[in-house]
């Protein structure tokens, strides 16, 4: 069996083809920098998620610092459950402040960590007791408007 | 009265032997992809036999996937541009452009042209091969045409077909990237670090490579059935021809939608 140009000609199709699929992994996708190596799950309770997804970012000081894996309610206290996966190389006070941020008026939501000052740190598994919700634009604006609607009757 | 009464059930019978013949063809080909994977320890043995076929369903297939590839990835640019910059977000244009590549138009579209430049020359092959009596005399000489002929050119198919719908997707975000950033000025940064923020490569290019997997099994069954299957006659191989094409875009589209609901339900 010798060798001959057809097997140049395959040579070549099948690095060009794996060319394209390192391409798309490395400067299309994320596979260089978002995939985790280690990391460690917490939970985290909401009131309300808004409009939260599954492998939406967690954010600490506007840094990807996890991402979120899994949303289920709770039937027993009527709360939505996140859990996160959170980088190995991040630990986090037990303090800390989870509020449901959105990037921009209507971009993406986001978990967001706001940092308290206790010494201990979160361990893999727990979860952060003070949260905050989603803001609901649609709540904020009727409150708006019932507000503008109630000075208007007292000035009369 | 009797007329018409004869007509419905001529239209009947019609009706029902076709649907019979789609029946029996689909039972056939099923015991031939059964007969190919059977067979199939010729095509990897005789490794040069499935590199030929490689070469000729491959690498000819190169420049219309790349050419492809670029201008449907340079009209993703212009319409995605003109659309988004409506919205005063013109630098999501490269997540939207990669994201439409690597999970539906990459596959699909690089599918349906394999289909057409491929697979009709694969099933135009066989079939002049069952024409001009060549399956019959490898059968007399003892040589199983299923391992010879058709299960080289079926995993020829199946190898090429991924490498083909990723290089029209890289090249698609190519094109994307040249009218966006380089013709109407999207800022080089934004458009590939949103693009990369935006697609994962588990999630959307796996699933997207998945994708192409199936339709290069799909694509190259029917092209190797229908030569296989063809009535050995001028007339018979180009029907042979039509019916690749034609089976396989609608196969395409079908298995994509089967696909795409299973993989990408219910999540963002």
């Amino acid at each position: 069996m010798n060798r001959t140009v057809l097997d140049l000609w395959v040579g070549f199709f099948v690095a060009l083809g794996l060319a394209a699929v390192m391409f798309l992994a490395l400067k299309v996708g994320n596979l260089s920098s978002a995939h985790l190596s280690e990391t460690y799950t917490l939970q985290a309770k909401f009131d309300n998620i808004g409009g939260l997804k599954v492998r939406g970012p967690v954010k600490s000081a506007g840094v990807v610092v996890g991402r979120i894996v899994d949303i289920k309610f709770d039937p027993v206290s009527y709360e939505a459950v996140v859990s996160m996966d959170i980088d190995g190389r991040y630990r986090f006070p037990k303090d800390t402040f989870a509020s449901i941020y959105t990037a921009g008026l209507l971009g993406e939501q986001f978990v967001g960590f706001e940092v308290g000052g206790e010494e201990k740190m979160l361990k893999p598994g727990d979860v952060i007791s003070k949260t905050q919700s989603a803001v609901v634009l649609e709540k904020l604006i009727s409150q708006f408007l019932f507000s503008k609607a109630a000075e208007g009757q007292d000035s009369k | 009265m009797s007329m018409r009464m004869g007509n419905v059930a001529g239209f009947l019978r019609k009706l029902g032997h076709a649907a019979v013949e789609r029946v029996w063809r689909l039972g056939f080909a099923a015991r031939f992809l059964l007969a190919i994977l059977a067979y199939s320890g010729t095509a990897f043995r005789r490794l040069h036999l499935t590199i030929r076929e490689v070469y000729f369903s491959g690498v000819l297939s190169l420049l219309i996937i790349m050419v492809s590839g670029l201008f449907v990835g340079m009209v993703l640019g212009l319409q995605g541009y003109e659309t988004l910059q409506r919205f005063g977000s013109t630098e999501a244009l490269g997540v939207m452009v990669a994201l439409s590549l690597t999970r539906e138009l990459g596959p699909v579209v690089a599918g349906l042209l394999f289909a057409s430049r491929a697979g009709s020359s694969v099933t135009a092959e066989i079939g002049l091969m069952k024409v001009t009596e060549q399956l019959k005399a490898m059968d007399m000489m003892a040589v199983n045409p299923i391992a010879r002929v058709v299960a080289p050119r079926f995993w020829g198919g199946v190898v090429s077909m991924p490498l083909l719908a990723a290089l029209f997707s890289a090249m698609g975000v190519l094109g994307g990237w040249l009218v966006g950033v380089v013709f109407i000025g999207v800022d080089d940064g934004a458009f590939w670090s949103q693009m990369q923020a935006g697609v994962d490569f588990r999630f959307d290019i796996v699933n997207g490579i998945i994708k192409s997997f199936v339709f290069g099994i799909a694509v190259s069954l029917i092209a190797v059935f229908e030569g296989y299957d063809s009535v050995p006659t001028a007339e018979g191989v180009s029907r042979a021809i039509t019916r690749t094409v034609v089976t396989s875009a609608l196969t395409i589209l079908a298995l994509d939608f089967v696909l795409t609901s299973f993989m990408f339900r219910g999540t963002s």
